[in-house]
């Protein structure tokens, strides 16, 4: 097939006759190498010393002294303390509670720290108010390894001291012209609130700015309304029987996020009952793609579905909706009202109308769910404010500004008025981790600690408190915002003092170190919240009634990997594929398939198997955001588009990190939905995208999946059937030791190790992918190694669309197709009954498909492939279940890769540590300090997977041994189960009788994957079951 | 017998002239070693009657031997008799103060303080307050005996020398009579030799002189030659040779990275041998992270304070004659230089620098070894692997360190079950799976290959 297509490298070659395009057609090195001028020049030549004789011996000789140095091992030194800390034991991790807050992610933690480093993340066991633990959270570790970290104060670009930043900086305030700003991100910290109200009546004239990079304003701005408090509401999840969502991604960043846990806790059906789940949304979400019913609509629509939400439950009239929608809502109502206080509704559109509706709507539910008493704080932003302030710097009535916590130069939609204004302030103090594009423009710059470096006080809601404590000394020349300030003010405390101060009564019968200890306490702020500014003049209310008209519906969203984008620079997040698109290094705009074809907008696989996508720019009045990747999304609400925000950060970030385009100038006054413009780029994107194929194709064997009427009423064997072989003409199940050709060893004594893999409770946040990272060492390849499918995850979310409107039909789909069809086939019926019709037809998603996550790591088969087909042994099984691989003895034939029905292998193609083509985090003295001591790094040309973290189930055994004492249930933990707060991973021993994971084996929801493959894996999975019982 | 003309042979000369030489060379070693010796032994006995006329003054006031054993159990914990320690040098003591008044401090401190005697609270103001125990028990006649001990003079470093000469002199008598048969039967040999000569000459002058003649050896072919002809011979040869090149080649690969014996010189000469023997101090006594830790743990420099706050130096007999007293104490000052620590006013001066201390025992990367599992778990001595670690004046590695080793080891050593409720169970049921009273650590699951390498 011939193209007319013209392809072309660059302008100059669209014209027809450019020499410089012919230079170049001809010769790909267009520069002749001077080879006679060498040569010719005999002369010359032969008054060279070194003769060809001499050459070899240089070469003989080097290379025998290089092959005899490999011989002799190297000098190692050693260097203890000279006065160890008495808490350190070298090799003996410490565990520190201590609470991010960087105005996006808020949550407490606990770290691990060995020898003094902290090393991993993880969850706080015993935080009751859930801040999200949310794959940013847990990579956040490596952010405090960044090299790209501010590691001193400057002025103008010039590294001083502090004392002399100091003076500087004092004695522009105290002679500041005009009113001095504090612009800040949400600290959410009763003592900062104190000290900023010092620092007011210290310097007078002093305004502070609060500003969220992803506002909440309109949700804010209607509970304040209706309470007359500036915060959010608090939802407890746990209770949830019914919850209807409205452009609420309430299991991703949705008003703070951290409320996914709770939900998933009641996805697990329990004595015949679950929750449900109904979603109407325009991009596809993790929300979405967890719901029991999704409704895909355009944001302006999701208004009209609010009002009639509304309507039918707290009265008023319902707007007009399309038949269909309104046959949506009316169930959704009538759920709604059936569970009554245990029903909740949650609103996630830019519009305080129906925000506020929400609100009503959960009022005369008389829910349970939502809980106004004990609100949220933890977003405190005032977008009206923000715009104030950038008019007034315009205008020159600010003396001096300090930034903290923020990058509002990049961040700010109508950033270009905040860079005119910046230039007519005289301070401009940014307070600052790392180098951004605001602290390029700011005079002075005071280098910040990261947060495991920090101390600080949290109030999560009005009752919530967390601590926050440094886990490591600061690594640079740093000081924390809060310390400058006491400084500043006169204070000779430190500000670890002044949290103590501001507590000191305020714990009740707890006292500092035990609070410190669990790092979380429940108490009434000694410190009155902000009092927010009355309503200024240029308050923006929001409103989406605007949208009519042509163009697309722009819905603005974080995605779960990169979030705001204060983490750009760190390589795990950029690697972490989406969960839904699967694509990594970037982000896109979202279309619905039709919409993509009416304009002509493509995504195709090439022969590499990479995903190539059109460019468009997108336009929202004068501004225009050029060259967005498009990426086809199943699901999409027609006429909606998607674009995360976070992408496109160019200063302080390293050059392979500075991927996507950068979305805020779209984020016009704060308002996450844009009627916005699109039209088609010239030119083809390539995608980093890990799954090639997109449907489930009906493979039951992959997922299994019911509905909990089919789930409560009928028999096991119907919706979890047993794959069954012929033996005397019997049917008997794979499971049954007769029908195999191995012979089993025995397991009964010891531990035995199963993990449960619940896929109703997993929600696809991926916390556990990036805990796996940080755990096991696993490098980061890049963007163009990952588009070559050599991505290094030992676990992977697997994201299947159904290409039905569920998956069960799928497969009758694909249990109907009836012979091959082939005749039909090639004269183009693509709607036969053949199979090869049907595959073709099953290969393309739904409009509105069904969605399921299944987290895939080594399945640990007790009959395992991989291991029989190793000439080297380098991979063997353990008593224990778990399916080893000795790096050490690999010589990485990658026979065994082949041979995994599972796919899980991951070949070490390169050497991704300390070596300058792979220039992440292995590849910085600062950035190895993340790396687990506990875990090889692995080295090229060898074979790796998940080991079931062998190192933690070792060291808990270690630690019963070492005390002589049996193993109790839960003791074991891998790091994805412990990362999953969700309960959706549960690790254990089955050989103890009393353990969960037993009780799960023996689930009727259990199967494992592929099991007429007969491995017998140690790894197994829950059913997924919908609730799509309508009342 | 037929007589043979000579010939001259450059094989037979060699010998000859080896042989000689060895002979010289053994006289003359014996004869310096007597003439260091008597010069050693006249030096030994200078310094004994300087030691013996300055100690006489001393004798004076008591029993310096009883003294000795007192001063050790009862005051060395504070005082040093010739330097300053957490109390005063004593020696000189009786030159600063009255005996009366060394008698009522010694049996109670606190009392004479208490009383307002100047002297007494001077003494007290001086040394920061820090009080003094009372000692009731001692008589005066005890005190006496440790004042008697104290004020000897301070012993030169002679004694190392002594020591060494009085050693050397041992060794010398044992090597004159060795050297002495050797000289003999070598100068036997020579004397056989010259004979043989002399008579193979006499023979030949007999020969040429009755005109006999010596018949020519018949020209045969050369060895080499007919051992190439030989096809089997070469080919069992060549066969031999490659095996034989093959044995030492594999024997010289498979030690690459086996660093057995690996001694390097460390920073700072600390002596095990010292520490772990002479003085026997636990071994978890520094390393303590060994019991809870995959690390044993260099010790940090404040666990080497512990002890040395108040050692400044070695005991005399500590020396070895390869190592003096003065090459030890100048170690122990590396150790303060490196804690920051002054003897003199017994303070910190806050400069630290730490040691880079070379390590032994290198484990590869994908290796994984916890020391908790074997001390504390296994209660493995440290000794089993790191070898006689109490005679080691300067550590080595012991094991080859070597997967084999360690295999070795787990298929042979039984676990330790008592009293540990973890083992209870899985033991009870694996020893009845395999039919034995006890288990080793390979049969646990010791040699499971991911036990180690993760």
């Amino acid at each position: 097939m011939s193209s007319n297509k013209k392809y072309w490298k660059s302008v100059e070659e669209l014209e027809d006759k450019s020499s410089v395009v012919e230079t170049l057609q001809q010769k790909e090195f267009a520069e002749e190498i001077p080879i006679e001028d060498f040569l010719g020049d005999k002369d010359n030549l032969a008054d060279s010393k070194t003769s060809r004789r001499d050459f070899l011996k240089y070469v003989g000789f080097s290379t025998a002294a290089a092959s005899l140095a490999a011989c002799e091992g190297p000098v190692v030194k050693s260097i203890p303390y000279v006065v160890q800390p008495d808490r350190i034991v070298p090799g003996v991790a410490n565990y520190y509670a201590t609470t991010i807050a960087d105005g996006f992610d808020f949550a407490s933690v606990l770290v691990k720290t060995r020898e003094g480093r902290p090393v991993k993340i993880e969850n706080n066991d015993l935080s009751k108010f859930k801040g999200g633990v949310n794959a940013r959270v847990h990579a956040s570790v490596l952010s405090l390894y960044d090299t790209k970290r501010v590691k001193r104060p400057m002025i103008e670009g010039r590294n001083v001291s502090w004392e002399e930043f100091d003076r500087q900086v004092v004695s522009e305030l105290e002679n500041a012209n005009g009113e001095i700003v504090l612009l800040t991100q949400t600290f959410a910290s009763p003592s900062t609130t104190k000290l900023i109200q010092e620092f007011s009546s210290k310097f007078g004239n002093v305004r502070h700015v609060v500003y969220d990079t992803i506002s909440e304003d309109p949700a804010l701005n209607a509970f304040q309304s209706k309470y007359g408090r500036r915060a959010l509401p608090h939802y407890d999840f746990s209770k949830v029987e019914t919850v209807v969502g409205v452009g609420a991604d309430f299991l991703g960043d949705w008003q703070g996020g951290g409320f996914d846990a709770a939900f998933a806790k009641t996805r697990i059906p329990e004595n015949g009952k679950m929750s449900r789940h109904i979603q109407f949304e325009s991009n596809m979400s993790l929300t979405g793609a967890n719901a029991d019913k999704r409704v895909p609509v355009k944001p302006s629509e999701q208004k009209a579905v609010m009002a009639a939400l509304k309507g039918y439950i707290a009265g008023g009239s319902t707007s007009a909706l399309s038949e269909k929608l309104d046959d949506a809502v009316v169930k959704a109502a009538r759920q709604l009202r059936k569970a009554g206080s245990a029903a909740v509704v949650v609103c996630g559109i830019p519009d305080e109308e129906a925000q506020a509706w929400a609100l009503e709507i959960n009022e005369a539910l008389g829910s349970r769910v939502m809980d106004t008493s004990n609100a949220r704080v933890t977003r405190q932003g005032n977008a009206s404010e923000v715009a104030q302030l950038v008019k007034d710097m315009n205008n020159g009535s600010i003396g001096a500004l300090m930034i903290a916590g923020l990058n509002p130069v990049h961040t700010l939609p109508n950033s270009k008025d905040f860079v005119e204004g910046l230039k007519k302030v005289k301070t401009v103090v940014d307070f600052t981790t790392r180098t951004d594009e605001t602290s390029q423009l700011s005079k002075y710059v005071a280098a910040t600690p990261h947060y495991l470096e920090s101390w600080g006080d949290i109030q999560y809601s009005e009752k919530a408190f967390s601590l926050m404590q440094p886990t490591i000394r600061p690594l640079f020349d740093t000081r924390q915002f809060q310390d400058t300030l006491l400084k500043w003010t006169g204070n000779d405390k430190s500000y670890y003092e002044y949290i103590q101060e501001t507590w000191s009564g305020g714990l009740g019968d707890r006292n500092w170190s035990e609070v410190l200890h669990d790092g979380v306490f429940e108490a009434s702020s000694p410190v009155a919240l902000p009092a927010s500014a009355g309503s200024s003049a240029s308050a923006i209310s929001y409103s989406i009634d605007d949208l009519d008209g042509e163009g697309f519906e722009l819905s603005l969203y974080t995605n779960t990997a990169i979030g705001d984008g204060q983490q750009a620079n760190n390589p795990w997040l950029q690697e972490m594929p989406d969960p839904l698109t699967r694509a990594s290094w970037d982000n896109y705009i979202t279309m619905s398939k039709a919409d993509a074809e009416a304009m002509g907008v493509m995504n195709e696989h090439v022969a590499n198997g990479g995903l190539n996508g059109s460019y468009v720019n997108v336009s929202v009045g004068d501004t225009v955001v050029q060259n967005v990747p498009v990426y086809i999304m199943p699901g999409q609400a027609k006429g909606s588009v998607g674009l995360a925000l976070g992408y496109g950060r160019k200063a302080g970030v390293q050059e392979e990190m500075q991927t996507g385009v950068n979305a805020y100038p779209l984020y016009n006054d704060f308002r996450s939905v844009q009627k916005v413009k699109i039209e088609k780029a010239p030119g083809v994107h390539e995608f980093a995208c890990v799954q090639l194929h997109n449907t489930l194709m009906g493979r039951g064997d992959i997922i299994k999946e019911t509905t909990l009427e089919i789930f409560n009423t009928k028999d096991a064997h119907v919706w979890n059937r047993v794959p069954e072989v012929s033996l005397d003409h019997q049917e008997t199940p794979v499971t049954s030791p007769e029908v195999d050709i191995w012979e089993s060893f025995d397991r009964s004594t010891g531990p035995h190790f199963n993990l449960s893999i619940d896929l109703n409770a997993c929600t696809g946040c991926g916390a556990c992918v990036i805990a796996c990272h940080s755990e096991n060492n696993v490098p980061v390849v890049g963007k163009e190694e990952v588009r070559k499918s050599r991505d290094m995850h030992w676990l992977r979310i697997d994201r299947y669309f159904s290409s039905e409107d569920n998956f069960t039909e799928d497969i009758e789909e694909k249990e109907d197709a009836s012979g091959l069809g082939f005749g039909d086939y090639i004269f183009g019926d693509r709607e036969g009954e053949g199979s090869l019709s049907t595959f073709d037809r099953l290969e393309s998603t739904a409009d509105n498909p069904q969605v399921v996550f299944q987290p895939v790591m080594c399945q640990h088969c007790n009959h395992a492939p991989c291991e029989t087909v190793c000439p080297v042994a380098a991979t063997s099984h353990g008593r224990q279940g778990q399916n080893q691989m000795i790096y050490n003895r690999c010589v990485g034939t990658r026979y065994c890769a082949n041979n995994c029905p599972y796919k899980v292998r991951r070949f070490n193609w390169f050497n991704y540590a300390q070596n300058d083509e792979f220039d992440y985090h292995l590849n910085n003295d600062l950035g190895r300090m993340v790396l687990n001591p506990d875990v090889t790094v692995r080295s090229r040309g060898v074979m790796e997977k998940c080991s079931m973290c062998i190192q933690k189930t070792q060291k808990t055994i270690l630690d019963a041994k070492r005390e002589g004492r049996t193993i109790e249930d839960g003791e074991f933990q891998t790091a994805c189960s412990a990362a999953c707060d969700k309960g959706a991973m549960v690790f254990g021993d089955v050989n103890n009788k009393d353990s969960k994971v037993l009780e799960k084996k023996n689930d009727d929801r259990m199967y494992h994957l592929l099991e007429y493959v007969g491995t017998k894996p140690n790894v197994m999975y829950q059913t997924k079951v919908r609730n799509t019982t309508e009342a | 017998m037929k007589k043979v003309i000579f010939r001259h042979s450059i094989s037979r000369q060699l010998l000859l002239s080896v042989a000689f030489l060895f002979t010289f060379s053994l006289f003359a070693h014996a004869q310096d070693q007597t003439a260091q010796d008597t010069t050693a032994q006249a030096e030994s006995g200078q310094a004994a009657e300087t030691d013996a006329g300055a100690g006489a003054a001393a004798a004076s006031l008591g029993d310096a031997a009883a003294g000795k054993e007192l001063f050790n159990s009862l005051c060395a914990a504070c005082h040093k008799p010739y330097s300053n320690s957490i109390g005063p040098a004593l020696s000189g003591a009786t030159d600063r103060h009255e005996m009366e008044w060394l008698y009522d401090w010694i049996q109670n401190s606190a009392a004479l303080i208490a009383s307002g005697d100047a002297e007494a609270n001077e003494v007290y103001n001086e040394w920061n307050q820090t009080a003094m125990p009372a000692f009731p028990q001692l008589t005066e006649s005890d005190i006496d005996n440790i004042l008697a001990y104290v004020e000897q003079p301070k012993p030169e470093p002679t004694a190392a020398t002594t020591g060494a000469a009085q050693s050397g002199e041992g060794e010398g008598s044992g090597g004159v009579s060795v050297n002495i048969i050797l000289g003999i039967l070598a100068f036997v040999l020579v004397l056989l030799l010259v004979v043989l000569f002399l008579v193979n000459k006499t023979l030949r002058n007999f020969a040429s002189a009755s005109g006999i003649a010596i018949p020519e050896k018949p020209k045969t072919k050369p060895l080499y030659q007919s051992f190439v002809e030989n096809q089997f011979l070469l080919v069992v040869t060549s066969i031999f040779v490659l095996l034989t090149v093959g044995y030492f080649s594999y024997g010289f690969l498979m030690q690459i990275g086996v660093d057995q014996g690996y001694q390097p010189i460390q920073p700072i000469h600390y002596s095990h041998r010292i520490h772990a023997g002479d003085n026997q101090i636990e071994c978890k006594y520094c390393h303590s992270s060994a019991r809870v830790s995959k690390h044993s743990g260099i010790p940090s420099l404040n666990v080497c304070m512990n002890c040395h706050k108040a050692i400044a130096e070695v005991s005399p007999e500590t020396a070895t004659e390869e190592y003096s007293k003065e090459f030890y104490d100048k170690e122990i000052a590396k150790l303060y230089d490196a804690t920051g620590w002054d003897p003199a006013s017994r303070t910190y001066s806050g400069e630290e620098k730490p040691v880079k201390w070379v390590r032994i025992h290198n484990l590869p990367d994908f290796a994984y070894f916890n020391h908790s599992q074997h001390v504390s778990v296994a209660g493995i001595e440290c000794q089993k692997c790191h070898g006689p670690i109490e005679e080691m004046e300067i550590v080595y590695q012991n094991a080859p360190l070597t997967m084999g080793w360690c295999v070795n080891c787990h298929r042979e050593t039984n676990i330790r079950i008592e009293g540990n409720e973890y083992y209870e169970k899985i033991h009870e049921e694996l020893s009845k799976k395999y039919g034995v009273e006890e288990l080793t650590a390979a049969q646990m699951g010791g040699l499971e290959c991911g036990k180690c390498h993760y």
